[in-house]
């Protein structure tokens, strides 16, 4: 029986029970190969995923990109943490993208993901993603895999409402999760004057259309609340933007007693068009703040960081019929719009019941002032009369709800640990499966847009002991993959991810792969310390620092041998690729460098700083492999005492025996 | 369906009846995503023990793991919580009419048995310390129940004692010596 179990188990892995059991013939390997899960997710070599997968890399602050359905990454895209693998945050050119009002900012935590949308439809432009702890968004231009664009959001802390999109991308959103004293305002306060002198806000930054560089168009100053996650209203309800907040009991001390206390909290109800004629009517007051821009420049292929000193404030007192609370049950975090805009899904963590909110009627209530009251001056609609029903008893702990292309939503449960399929419409629980386990985010290709593009669904969850190989006290957290094609969703993969994954987004292959940036043209290279080309590669001493001009190319450097640096120098490697070939960077790296390596593009300058500690002879090499001769791709550079006389002088290729007193001129 | 791993011996033996008589068998749950017996099953005798460990290595409360295992509420409770768990032990259970328990572990009765013990969890760590005298605490079946302290001890719904307080990784146990029953449906 063991061993017939075992068997059992093996079929079971890679075989549909069903067919098998329909079939009941071939006892064995074969039966393992007819529709299974296997051949749904095998992507032959040589061929390519059929969806690009944006995965948040929580806690690492970095973003993930993965195959679908294979499961295979390929791409970890640094955005809030520096990464030694590319020198972000490391070479001189990119240092700056990490600017912060508070400096230098090395690590953060990356929540959420949104992808630039047209008329409601992913468009493969950009992707957006939020820095959770000092609250920043960055863009990250999907043509190169980079981070184009950071900027830090003022009077908020933990921003973890963010950055959902707007459905021509007009906005990117910011809410608050903690609420505190505003930045202009002595924010040296007692604690426990939460109520009085703590509050919350969310912020629209625009993007522009053509460049998708933000600006924080305004906020908005709301009561002391903490928001969760958001979402943007889409087709009918386009200009609306919906926030799902808890601790509605304003506490300020241990939140998972005294912030679940009422029965029902809020999702707030946004009319950003309305805010935006208030902006534009100039009823909002221009706050003091000072917040860090930093943005990366394609030409000069370095970043700036410039910090900003205003953001526009509008009051809900000023400006009336701008925001509007919906009673939500119990401690509400997802907050999701289904694709025709209609419905409003919250999901309250504690609660046992997913309300579904109708924008029809979220606007009948409106037109017939039908509140319950207010809360700290803002209206409260009526539960009963902007509820399209409620979801009974689905599972336990609801978290995020994704939609599919025929009208169904997924829900994700995180205490129960499963995903539950049910109709929007008809709120009747179609279908569930378990997931392995403490499942969060979930994302179906187009999910969160006007046209879900089906076919899968990712579940991204947190623990896997049983499942993959002990790495020590922490094992990997995983994404599932379902096939949700058919009535009943069926699991057919399982796949490690970094960090730990949170929100994310799926989108067709196409609608990116045709844009992907081959190669830096070297003519638009506009970095102010580009060599561009071996004639133009030098050494120059600008007092104490030593600047190196270099160039590489299959396979050597130019200069290779580098003297008449002396201690106390700073030196500064500009190593410009000089490559025009597709995937082919070089590295940089000199022994002993304290900051770390480099990794160039073609057509790229990077720069590394390098302080010698020493006097002595330091190797330099190039760190990716590059070509047959990438063995010799190495170098020297002689660094001698601080009163030393030995003059400037590199090259290339000299074989003549050194002679001290010779030196070459440039 | 949570019960997948329960009813893979189950799955195991259709399939071979199935085979051998040449009928169709009911449709099952695809157990190919079960590979292994669960994360409760994974050997850990270092961590601290979660809700279920603690339930399952208890001699008294033998009837609570049976009515969990039951109702499939087993897998639920070895996941990340975190719960308050009110756990009855045997002696509460046969302090009920005779007949109810074993009415309640009939596979008919399945919605009414996971009703009772969704009554007997919160989700999130109610401590003792935090606890107020008529405190109400909405539990997952939706059902409030209502606490009393007289003394420094903490009674439920003015019936169950709580004789033992039990940390657990995931949660915390409260040992109580009655049954919980949800109010009447009101409809």
């Amino acid at each position: 029986m063991k061993s017939l179990f075992k068997t059992f188990l093996l079929v079971a892995l890679t075989a549909s029970t069903f067919t098998w059991l329909q079939s009941c013939k071939p006892k064995g390997a074969q039966s393992a190969v007819s529709g299974d899960a296997a051949s749904k997710v095998y992507v032959a070599p040589g061929k390519y995923d059929e969806f690009y997968n944006f995965v948040s890399g929580g806690f690492s602050g970095q973003m993930s990109v993965y195959g679908i359905p294979s499961g295979r990454l390929f791409r970890v895209i640094p955005v809030f943490s520096v990464d030694p693998e590319k020198g972000y945050g490391y070479s001189e050119e990119t240092k700056a993208m990490l600017n912060t009002s508070h400096g230098f900012v090395p690590w953060d935590d990356l929540h959420h993901i949104a992808l630039s949308e047209t008329d409601g439809i992913q468009d493969g432009r950009w992707v957006f993603g939020n820095g959770n702890n000092t609250p920043r968004i960055a863009r990250i231009d999907l043509k190169t895999f980079r981070t184009a664009e950071i900027i830090e959001i003022p009077n908020s802390a933990g921003n973890h409402s963010s950055p959902f999109i707007t459905e021509n991308s007009e906005y990117v959103v910011a809410g608050t999760r903690f609420s505190i004293p505003m930045d202009n305002s002595n924010g040296d306060v007692p604690i426990n004057t939460y109520k009085q002198n703590f509050h919350g806000t969310v912020s629209f930054i625009g993007v522009d259309k053509t460049s998708g560089n933000m600006n924080i168009a305004f906020q908005i100053l709301l009561p002391g609340v903490n928001f969760d996650l958001a979402r943007a209203g889409k087709g009918k309800s386009h200009g609306w933007m919906f926030f799902s907040c808890y601790n509605s009991e304003r506490a300020n001390t241990l939140l998972e007693v005294n912030s679940t206390q009422k029965d029902k909290d809020f999702i707030l109800c946004v009319n950003w068009k309305k805010a935006e004629e208030y902006a534009k009517a100039g009823k909002g007051k221009l706050q003091s703040v000072k917040y860090a821009h930093n943005i990366y420049d394609e030409q000069k292929q370095m970043a700036s960081s410039a910090i900003e000193n205003q953001v526009m404030m509008l009051d809900p007192k000023d400006c009336p019929d701008m925001v509007y609370f919906m009673p939500c049950p119990k401690s509400p975090h997802g907050c999701d719009t289904d694709p025709t805009g209609e419905y409003i899904v919250g999901s309250g963590k504690l609660a046992a019941v997913i309300p579904v909110f109708s924008f029809t009627k979220i606007q009948a209530a409106i037109a017939a002032k039908n509140y319950e009251g207010d809360y700290e001056g803002i209206p409260v609609l009526k539960y009963d009369a902007v509820l399209h029903g409620e979801v009974k008893k689905p599972g336990l702990g609801p978290l995020h709800t994704e939609f599919d292309d025929n009208g169904f939503a997924y829900t994700s449960f995180f205490v129960s640990s499963e995903v539950v399929k049910w109709n929007v419409k008809s709120l009747e629980v179609v279908d569930r499966v378990p997931t392995y386990y403490s499942v969060g985010h979930l994302s179906v290709p187009g999910g969160p847009t006007r046209k879900p593009w089906g076919k899968y669904l990712i579940a991204y969850n947190k623990i896997t002991k049983d499942r993959y190989l002990p790495t020590g006290p922490e094992l990997a957290q995983s994404a599932q993959l379902y096939d949700i094609s058919g009535d009943k969703m069926k699991l057919i993969l399982d796949f490690p991810t970094i960090g730990e994954p949170h929100y994310a987004e799926a989108i067709p292959a196409s609608l990116i792969m045709k844009n992907s940036q081959k190669i830096y043209k070297i003519e638009e290279n506009k970095n102010p310390y580009a060599a561009l080309g071996d004639k133009f590669a030098r050494v120059e001493r600008k007092g104490n620092e030593i600047h190196v001009y270099m160039t590489a190319i299959r396979s050597h450097f130019t200069p290779d041998n580098i003297e008449g640096v002396k201690m106390g120098d700073m030196v500064y490697f500009h190593v410009t690729n000089l490559e025009q070939d597709w995937d082919v960077p070089h590295g940089f790296a000199v022994k002993g460098a304290n900051n770390a390596e480099l990794l160039i593009m073609p057509g790229e300058t990077q720069t590394l700083a390098w302080k010698p500690e020493k006097p002595g002879v330091y190797p330099i090499y190039c760190t990716d492999f590059c070509s047959a001769l990438h063995q010799e791709m190495q170098g020297y550079i002689r660094v001698s005492a601080a009163g030393s006389n030995v003059p400037i002088s590199f090259s290339t290729g000299k074989t003549a025996p050194a002679v001290t007193t010779t030196t070459d001129k440039k | 369906m949570k019960k997948i791993l329960n009813i893979l011996p189950a799955v195991l033996v259709l399939v071979f009846v199935a085979c051998n008589s040449n009928t169709e068998p009911a449709k099952t749950e695809t157990p190919e995503a079960t590979a292994t017996a669960g994360q409760e099953a994974v050997k850990d005798d270092v961590s601290q023990k979660d809700v279920v460990k603690i339930a399952v290595g208890s001699k008294d409360h033998t009837t609570l793991v049976a009515a969990l295992t039951q109702a499939d509420y087993v897998k639920v409770l070895a996941n990340a919580g975190p719960f308050t768990v009110f756990a009855p032990t045997n002696d509460a259970f046969n302090k009920l009419p005779a007949g109810t328990v074993e009415g309640l572990m009939k596979d008919d009765k399945k919605a009414d048995l996971r009703n009772i013990l969704e009554y007997h969890v919160a989700v999130g760590v109610y401590k003792t310390e935090n606890m107020q005298d008529g405190q109400k605490i909405n539990m997952v079946n939706l059902d409030d129940i209502t606490l009393s302290i007289k003394d420094g001890k903490v009674m439920v719904n003015g019936s169950a004692n709580v004789i033992a307080t039990i940390p657990a990784s995931n949660g915390i146990i409260y040992v109580v010596d009655a049954v919980l029953l949800p109010p009447a449906k009101k409809q």
